[in-house]
């Protein structure tokens, strides 16, 4: 089966029912999309699928042959998401955050505070409270990131 | 995981002339929409069947389109399109209000309304939706389509008339007058599952036209309300109406909520529906 992720073609021999979720953590080693609850309650496991979010526990890899999927390790490190969320507070124990980062990427430029709180209403977060997520999402989407992450290699 | 995928099946259709023959020849087989449903059964390790039918990459199975007077929903339409759909909107906005509350934005993104139906779930969001507005559902075999209303779709717990060489291809929906009414009752507005559920028209401009009322999580079957319908559209006082509902009605314990919680729940919104059209005349 031919995939396409983060933006490069791989080959996996899964069976067409394996999740993709599975295929992206075994098979490709992208283990930063995390299993939360396994059954689309929390979110931890959003990977984008042509730009859509969805719950990757939940998707059978024969439903995205040819479809462009992007995972956490696609954003590169240094996108404004990843630095907000580390400098100001949107990661405290990290299950939800790669998660949450990708729900957060599909909504486009500069969501109000209530498309925030929409389009992340599928991501469970049990430290942060969400304020903190909210916050970072706003900010990154206003390029109020430091440039540096403070506390990136924390 | 819980579950294991070892031993399971997937056919891979490439049109729906395919996909009913492979029902019909290699059967029984579950057929799989956005598995919003079904993949959850298989992670929890309670799914039975092993042998599956991938419909999700026939495309003639997605679109909204107004033929004529009559609006047509394609079975794989997701909740997203749904809610994104200005014909939708215009001419059924409860399905909208229905499709906002299901799950997260993950889960509108995948599940479809088809699979909404053919999951047969009481507590399903957009079935009193589709009961209210007395849709059709259009189900197709190798031997042809028949139609079939929503109205008698179901037969009894997690029932329905469909055969199992039969795939649920769209629901057509008449034109819906009067103003739409559609609550969700759940623990918050995204992921939870209905605690109830209910949706109704009332074309209060028309002093002929009947109500419609059709309730989710409150019986085996989403119901639609007929008797406490009548009782309403005849006259009878808000009281009289809400004691006919409490014998429409048959709601269960369980871990959602109780049966007396949804009890007094379903004739509050009876009352909040009744109040919201008297104000209106």
């Amino acid at each position: 089966m031919r995939l396409t992720v983060n933006r490069k073609a791989v080959t996996v021999r899964a069976h067409p029912l394996t999740r993709l979720l599975d295929v992206l953590r075994e098979e490709c080693g992208l283990t930063g999309t995390k299993e939360g609850c396994g059954e689309g309650e929390c979110g931890a496991c959003t990977v984008l699928v042509d730009g859509e979010a969805v719950n990757s526990c939940l998707v059978p890899v024969a439903q995205v042959q040819g479809t462009r999927i992007t995972t956490i390790e696609g954003l590169g490190g240094k996108h404004p998401l990843q630095r907000t969320f580390v400098e100001h507070g949107g990661a405290q124990c990290g299950i939800c955050t790669p998660g949450m980062i990708m729900a957060a990427a599909a909504l486009g430029p500069r969501p109000s505070l209530d498309a925030i709180r929409l389009g992340l209403a599928g991501n469970l977060c049990r430290c942060t409270g969400y304020a903190a997520i909210y916050r970072s999402v706003r900010l990154a989407s206003r390029g109020r990131s430091k440039g540096k992450g403070q506390r990136a290699k924390a | 995981m819980q579950g294991t995928i070892a031993g399971r099946q997937l056919l891979q259709p490439r049109s729906l002339g395919d996909a009913v023959k492979m029902l019909r020849d290699d059967g029984p087989l579950v057929p799989l929409a956005g598995c919003t449903d079904v993949y959850v059964a298989l992670n929890f390790g309670t799914l039975q069947p092993t042998r599956f039918l991938n419909l999700w990459n026939l495309d003639g199975l997605r679109g909204i389109e107004a033929r004529g007077t009559t609006l047509r929903i394609s079975a794989l339409t997701t909740y997203t399109e749904i809610i994104k759909s200005a014909a939708i909107r215009r001419r059924l906005p409860m399905l909208a209000a229905a499709a906002r509350e299901i799950g997260g934005v993950q889960i509108q993104n995948r599940g479809t309304i088809g699979g909404n139906v053919a999951n047969a779930s009481p507590a399903g969001d957009t079935l009193p939706v589709l009961l209210a507005a007395d849709a059709v559902v259009v189900l197709r075999s190798a031997a042809g389509t028949r139609r079939v209303p929503m109205t008698s779709f179901y037969t009894g717990y997690r029932q329905t008339v469909a055969r199992p060489d039969e795939l649920i291809v769209a629901f057509e929906i008449p034109p819906v007058r009067g103003r739409q009414w559609f609550r969700k009752v759940g623990t918050r507005a995204a992921q939870a599952i209905a605690k109830i559920v209910v949706a109704g028209v009332w074309d209060t401009a028309r002093a002929e036209a009947q109500p419609r009322l059709a309730m989710g999580s409150v019986a085996p079957t989403p119901l639609r309300l007929s008797k406490t319908e009548r009782a309403l559209g005849s006259g009878a006082s808000l009281a009289d109406a809400q004691e006919i509902l409490q014998r429409e009605i048959a709601p269960i314990d369980d871990l959602r909520s109780t049966a007396e919680y949804r009890r007094q729940v379903a004739a509050n919104l009876v009352g909040q529906f009744y109040g919201e059209a008297r104000s209106r005349r």
